[in-house]
Parts: C-alpha cells; sequence; structure tokens
C-alpha cells in the first residue's frame, strides 16, 4: 500500500481512488443508502427490473437487487482482504523462516507447502463443514469460510517468499550484517521492507481469488448461507444468466455485481501498480 | 353412388397412413444428466431416484406397471395367480430368455433374487414392502419356469410391488453385470458418466417384429449445475431433460414450444420434515419442539404454500395437502385441505404448546430461544428458494431458521446414518400410485419412514394407528374398504404433521423434435419410461 506514494498522482488515478471510496461508504452505509433490508422478501414483485423504487430490480424473491448488492460488497471487500492478510501473513512467517534456516526446517516447510498445493483442499472445507454445527449462523459461517481460504491460501505465497528472501540472504548487505554478528531475528526484520512488493502482490492477486472461491463454496454449501448477500453468491445467481438464454444485455443490471468487482479490482490494479504487476 | 368416394377415401386411409408412418430407427446414443452419482447399482438396494433409474433401465422385472395406462402388464412372468388374498402368489415365467451375459433365466433367479432381497445383510428399501419384519418370505420353484412366493401375511395388490423388483441372475459374479432389462452397464467413471449399453439379449420386439431397444447406448453423465445442464441442452449435448425447474421450463417454452412440455400435476411432492428419531444427536428441547404435535402444525401454519406456488414455482405446482397428490384420482383423499396460512393461529398454538413469543423472539418453556436448522440439497435452486422462503415465514412467529445446502451424498448420510439433523427440505419421487408401494415410507419399521425410520415397534400411539391402517388396507379384499382405510392413514399425517407437505410440482420435461416416440408419462420416469422404445431421428 505504501508503494502508492511512489506512483504519481495524476487525474486517472485520482478517479480511481474517488471511486474506491465511494464505493466503499456505499457498502459501509449501505442501510441508509436503501429501503429495504437485503433479505425482506416482497413476494408480489419477484424478478422485477429497476424502478424508482428498485434501482436494480428485485431478485426471484422479491428482495432488492441493490440492498443486496452493497451488503454482499461490505461481507466480501471486508473479508476477503482479511483472509488475504492472512495467507501472506504466514507465508511470510513461514517461507521467510525456511529460508533463513535452511536445512531440515526449509525442507519440511518446502514439503509442507507442496503437499498443501496438491491436496484437494476442498474435500477438508467439506469436512470442516460436516464438523459446523447445522446452526451456525451466517455471519459465524462466512467468517470461518474466508478464515479457512486464508489458512489455505499460505502455501503457494510461502513458495514465493522463500526464493525471495533465499535470494536476499546472498547478497553483500546481509553477509555484511552476518559477519557483524546481527542476530538472525534482527537480519529477518530488516530484510521484511524489500520482501513487501512480493507480499503486496500476493496480497492483491489473492483478494480476487478468495472472493471468486467463496462464490464456488457456495455451491457446496460451504460458502456464505441464505439470506445474508456476498459478491460471490451474486455471482453464482447470475449463472442461469451467463447459461446464454437472454441476450447478454437483455437483463443488463444483473450483471452489477460483475461490473463493481471488475470496477474495484482494476482501480486496485490502477493504484498500485506495481503491486499487482508483480 | 354418392357414398362411393367416402367409403374408397375410408379403406384407402389405412394404406396411407402406413405409408407415412415413420420406422423407428436403430442406433445412436442417448444422452442426459443426472444430478448425482446414483449411489448403488445393484437394483435390490437402490432407494434413491438415480440409483432406481438405473435400475429402472437396466432391470428385468417380474410385472411392470406401464406408466401410461397406470396397468400392471406381464413381463418375465407371462402370467401371476394370486392365493390367500396376497399370502401366495405363484408366477409362469417367460421361457427361452437369456440374461445379458448369456445366462438362462430360469425359476431359480427369481429365488435367488428374492433370497437376497429378504436377506437382512443386503439392507434392500424394498424389504419392508414384502413384509420382511413379519416372518419368512418362501420361495418354491416348480420345474425351470414356474415359481410360487409365500409371505409371512397376505399382501394385498401384491403384485405391484414388483415393479421395483428385477430379476438377477443366480450365476453372476455381480448383480448388475446380468441384466434382463433393455440396458446393461458396462463402463463407469465414478462422478462423471455411466454407459448402458443395449442388451444384445433382450427378449422384446416392436410390433414390426424388430428387435428393442431401437438405442444402441445410453450415456448418463452426472452433471450436478442444472444450469449447465440446461445449456448442453440447447447446444444439442443432452438430448432429454426430465424433470425441469419452472424458470428454465419458461425459458424453453419461449426458445423451443415443440421441446417443452407441462404434464400437469404430478404424483411428486416437495416435504419437509422433522427429526424425530430418538437416538438423533440433538439438544432435548429440540427433541421435544419436534415430537410435539402442536409445534409442528405451527410450523404448517406459518409457511405460505400459495407463495411457494406463486414465487418458486411460477405457478407450474399446486399447494400439497397431503401425501398423495390430487394427480393419484384413484386414491387421493379429497377431504383433505391445503393448510391455509394463519400466522395467528401458529402463535396462538405454540402459546397453548407452553411458547412464549416476545419482542420478536419466539422462546419454549424453559426460555431457550426457537431456532433450527433445514438442511436441502445444494444446486437445487426451487428448493434453496422455498428454504429461504420458510425462512421468512418462520421469522414472523419469532424462529430462526439456518439454511443449510448440502452437497447430496452428504446430506443423504445425515438423514439415513447419522441422523444429524433437524429439518429436511426435499421432494419426494413417487413411482408407483397404489399405497403398497409407500409401505416402506408410511409404517414405522420403514427405511423411508423419513422422520424416524426402521423403529422396532411403533414409537407413539398415532404410528401405530397408521401401521393398523396400512395392514388393513393392503389386506382387504374389498376396494371401498382399501379406499377408507388408505384415506385415514392420509388423515392421520395430516392430522400429526410428522411430514409438511408443501407443493406438488407439475412434471415438466423437455426433449427435441429428433427424439422419436416422445411419450412422457405424469410417472417417473416421465420421458425414460418407454426407453426401449425411443430412437434419435439422423
Amino acid at each position: 500500500m505504501g508503494a502508492a506514494g511512489a506512483n504519481p498522482v495524476t487525474p486517472f488515478r485520482a478517479v480511481c481512488a474517488v471511486v474506491l471510496v465511494l464505493l466503499a461508504l456505499a457498502a459501509l452505509f449501505a442501510g441508509s443508502l436503501t429501503r429495504h433490508s437485503y433479505d425482506e422478501q416482497m413476494r408480489v414483485i419477484p424478478d422485477a427490473p429497476p424502478s424508482k423504487d428498485f434501482p436494480l430490480g428485485t431478485d426471484e424473491l422479491g428482495r432488492d437487487r441493490l440492498a443486496r448488492l452493497l451488503y454482499g460488497a461490505r461481507v466480501s471487500f471486508a473479508l476477503a482482504p482479511v483472509a488475504a492478510l492472512l495467507s501472506v501473513a504466514l507465508a511470510a512467517l513461514l517461507g521467510g523462516w525456511a529460508a533463513f534456516q535452511g536445512g531440515w526446517c526449509e525442507r519440511l516447510i518446502t514439503g509442507t507447502s507442496n503437499l498443501t498445493l496438491s491436496l484437494p483442499w476442498l474435500f477438508l472445507l467439506m469436512g470442516v463443514r460436516a464438523a459446523l454445527p447445522l446452526n451456525t449462523s451466517p455471519a459465524a459461517s462466512v467468517s470461518i469460510t474466508f478464515a479457512l481460504l486464508g489458512v489455505l491460501g499460505w502455501a503457494g505465497p510461502a513458495q514465493v517468499v522463500r526464493s525471495g528472501v533465499a535470494s536476499l540472504l546472498a547478497s553483500d548487505f546481509v553477509r555484511g550484517a552476518r559477519s557483524r554478528g546481527v542476530s538472525k531475528p534482527r537480519i529477518l526484520l530488516d530484510l521484511l521492507p524489500n520482501l513487501r512488493p512480493a507480499l503486496s502482490a500476493q496480497f492483491w492477486t489473492s483478494v480476487p481469488l478468495f472472493i471468486l472461491a467463496e462464490a464456488n463454496l457456495g455451491m457446496l454449501g460451504l460458502g456464505v448461507s441464505e439470506p445474508l448477500p456476498s459478491l460471490g453468491n451474486l455471482l453464482h445467481g447470475l449463472e442461469s444468466q451467463v447459461a446464454g438464454w437472454d441476450h447478454p444485455f437483455a437483463r443488463y443490471w444483473l450483471f452489477a455485481p460483475v461490473l463493481v468487482l471488475t470496477l474495484v479490482l482494476s482501480c486496485l490494479r490502477i493504484l498500485f501498480p506495481s503491486e499487482v504487476h508483480q | 353412388m354418392k357414398q362411393r368416394p367416402a367409403i374408397l377415401l375410408f379403406l384407402l386411409a389405412p394404406i396411407a397412413i402406413a405409408a407415412t408412418a415413420e420406422s423407428p430407427r436403430s442406433g445412436g446414443q442417448l444422452t442426459f444428466a443426472l444430478q448425482a452419482e446414483p449411489k448403488t447399482l445393484d437394483g435390490l438396494k437402490a432407494g434413491d431416484e438415480n440409483s432406481s433409474l438405473i435400475r429402472y433401465l437396466t432391470g428385468g422385472m417380474l410385472i411392470r406397471l406401464n406408466r401410461h395406462t397406470q396397468q400392471l402388464e406381464p413381463e418375465l412372468a407371462i402370467s401371476w395367480k394370486t392365493a390367500g388374498a396376497g399370502k401366495s402368489i405363484a408366477f409362469r415365467l417367460r421361457e427361452g430368455l437369456s440374461f445379458s451375459n448369456g445366462t438362462p433365466f430360469r425359476a431359480s433367479d427369481v429365488c435367488y433374487t428374492f433370497g437376497r432381497l429378504m436377506d437382512p445383510s443386503v439392507d434392500s428399501p424394498f424389504a419392508d414392502n414384502f413384509a420382511a419384519g413379519k416372518g419368512k418370505t418362501t420361495c418354491q420353484a416348480d420345474g425351470n419356469y414356474g415359481v410360487t412366493l409365500t409371505f409371512p401375511i397376505a399382501i394385498n395388490a401384491v403384485e405391484r410391488l414388483f415393479d421395483d423388483i428385477p430379476i438377477q441372475s443366480a450365476s453372476a459374479a455381480k448383480p448388475e453385470s446380468a441384466a434382463m432389462g433393455p440396458f446393461v452397464v458396462t463402463e463407469q467413471q465414478a462422478g462423471v458418466y455411466l454407459i448402458l449399453s443395449r442388451n444384445p439379449n433382450y427378449w422384446k420386439r416392436d410390433e414390426r417384429g424388430a428387435k428393442l431397444p431401437y438405442l444402441d447406448s445410453l450415456r448418463i453423465e452426472v452433471q450436478r449445475n442444472r444450469d449447465l445442464e440446461l445449456m448442453r441442452f440447447r447446444k444439442g449435448e443432452l438430448h432429454l431433460v426430465n424433470n425441469l425447474d419452472p424458470e428454465s421450463f419458461d425459458r424453453v417454452k419461449s426458445e423451443m414450444p415443440d421441446a417443452a412440455r407441462d404434464l400437469g400435476v404430478s404424483i411428486d411432492a416437495e416435504q419437509l420434515w422433522f427429526n424425530q428419531v430418538p437416538s438423533a444427536p440433538l439438544p432435548a428441547n429440540k427433541k421435544a419442539w419436534f415430537a410435539s404435535r402442536e409445534f409442528r402444525q405451527a410450523i404448517s401454519l406459518a409457511i405460505s404454500r400459495e407463495d411457494i406456488v406463486r414465487v418458486v414455482y411460477r405457478g407450474h405446482a399446486s399447494p400439497a395437502s397431503g401425501i398423495i397428490s390430487p394427480a393419484n384420482k384413484l386414491w387421493w383423499n379429497s377431504s383433505l385441505k391445503v393448510p391455509a396460512t394463519d400466522t395467528a393461529q401458529a402463535l396462538e398454538k405454540l402459546r397453548r404448546d407452553g411458547f412464549t413469543f416476545k419482542d420478536g423472539v419466539l422462546k419454549d418453556r424453559t426460555g431457550e430461544p426457537v431456532e433450527f436448522s433445514i438442511i436441502t440439497n445444494s444446486g437445487n435452486k426451487s428448493r434453496e428458494r422455498i428454504a429461504a422462503l420458510i425462512q421468512q415465514d418462520l421469522k414472523a412467529i419469532g424462529i430462526r431458521v439456518t439454511v443449510v445446502p448440502l452437497d447430496f451424498p452428504s446430506l443423504i448420510s445425515r438423514i439415513t446414518e447419522n441422523f444429524n439433523y433437524e429439518l429436511c427440505l426435499l421432494g419426494v419421487v413417487i413411482s408407483d400410485t397404489d399405497p403398497n408401494g409407500l409401505g416402506s415410507v408410511i409404517e414405522s419399521s420403514g427405511a423411508g419412514h423419513a422422520w424416524n425410520p426402521n423403529q422396532k415397534a411403533p414409537a407413539t400411539d398415532w404410528e401405530a394407528e397408521l401401521d393398523k391402517a396400512m395392514v388393513a388396507q393392503a389386506s382387504a379384499a374389498d376396494m371401498a374398504k382399501r379406499k377408507a382405510a388408505f384415506d385415514r392413514v392420509q388423515q392421520i399425517i395430516a392430522d400429526q404433521a410428522p411430514i409438511l407437505y408443501l407443493a406438488n410440482r407439475h412434471s415438466l420435461v423437455a426433449a427435441p423434435a429428433r427424439l422419436g416416440n416422445f411419450d412422457p408419462s405424469i410417472l417417473w420416469p416421465q420421458i425414460l419410461w418407454n426407453a426401449d422404445h425411443l430412437y434419435l431421428r439422423p
């Protein structure tokens, strides 16, 4: 995030920042912007097109699509970065430690990360869902889902961090520090700023991945459950639209979740180009 | 003289019709999808819908229920005779037939099949229908082509039960490796597809003497996502879709009017039941709620069946009044009314049962807030929407409901093995219109007695009465008495509400014009009921 300061401020970037701030505010104050709750069913007007009362129409159960989008954005954009942060923190810790210690420690952590990458973690998630009480509230369920994604997402970034730290350890300034007797933890701490671009890149690529992963989990009942909306289950609801029945733009308002997701990710890409590019 | 042209026309008409009648074309592969993999290929164990379909397509039965006429027809048995009001049944078997693996079909195979069926280690869901718990069933072969089955008690209309029993070869290594039906399983990729190839020894021929089935094979793909199934149907990759959801049906209808067909109210129902298994891992207070008739009735009153029909089914369904659909004209109890939505009455019933409703929260007599979960199968949009409607309906009486869509194997495991669930929302598919086919569902000892299966003795008085009424309807010789007994069964279930019947779906199917002999039945398996006669036009 700090890298943004290193990038020049241009009108385009300013617009992106404003868009992100407006979207964040809209998600945060969703209750004030919509007249209906995200779970209120107005059963006399299911699947209604946009109107003054419902700018994005209603869904199949007569719920306000705008309210659901704003609340869903709040859930996803708050929790996906938290999950990404968790996975990157674990990656920094384990990847850095593996490179720094070398030997059996490195082999163990690398082996574990390879194993994690090769395992069908979906079954682990299904196992966790089976172990969870059925009465787990939607809010707890969504938090557990994202926490699991965060924990399981460490392996790939850890390998990137490990190779980054390994190359830094071979640099002259680390050798110099070692010769001066600087302690290992101190050296590792000093290396962290140098890893920032790599960690940043991992963070920004993980955010959309986790949002989409949550959508896929929703198919198995592992994601966000009714009536709580999330970008994931709103995207899931679009499945029948993309099945090619209608003209792509015949019911354009249904694609608002895609637009919001694309807008946010694009703005982040523009505001933090170096991180995302890496 | 004036009459002559008319007479000539009349005489020539059959010739003209014969000349233009289309000859079915042999060959080709029919492809369609199932939403889940069949749990078993052993027809005697097939309790779930997908396994039952494989049984239907591969199994040779002694007697078949014609899904179109709803009449029984001889199949592997050319004739049968019941004695002792259903205490025994003697079959004369068709001679000169062979299983798909070439072994001859004999009376010993019938006895072998019934030996397996009644074997407790096989745990067949159909054993109860033959009074397995009441004593021993004996099978006596009379030469190679005569066989007599004797049951522990008289079972009325016992001949209808044989539609579910595929005759298996006594010499086959695996039950599914030798079939008497039109197709035989030849290839299976777990979780992906099954190939059913034409049974080379299938005995049926069409009216012109041509060998059946017309199709070389069936490719049955496992496609959990119904949207993708529809997309593939539109692209022509799948040849038929059974049980369309209403939204998809309306879309197919608007795009391909000739392909989509609403067959009207089916005998299937969407149902919600309460877990009343005493050993279920549930808190005691929840068990007490679910065991309370007042509580169950209150839930029933709070649910708007009209909204389910209108919002979820877009009018392609009817509110359900009970276990039997109005489509089953012979057995439907017309005196049962659809429970009217009445939140005030629901709250009154709960109050009488010791519950209190304050500040929008319902609490039981111990002060515990009432909340429970409803499990349903994920990927079924209609069912997920019904669950969401119920969630809001019950919120009005202060109950917090968590909806948990689960993948099908997990759901089946919960409702049949570990009973770790509270309420379950699922559909019931009925393949027979006769009450005897529901024995496993209604009788307390039945494996399909969803709310508390496999009871050694009836857990409640009303379940004992259900058992009694089922025996009465099964053993009554007089049709009016059978109907009266089964009306009583329906009345008890409606009064006690162990299962809430929500809606009877319309039977919605789709198939392209190139599917020959497309003649769907209102009964399961709709389009595929005459699979041996289906063919593909070029």
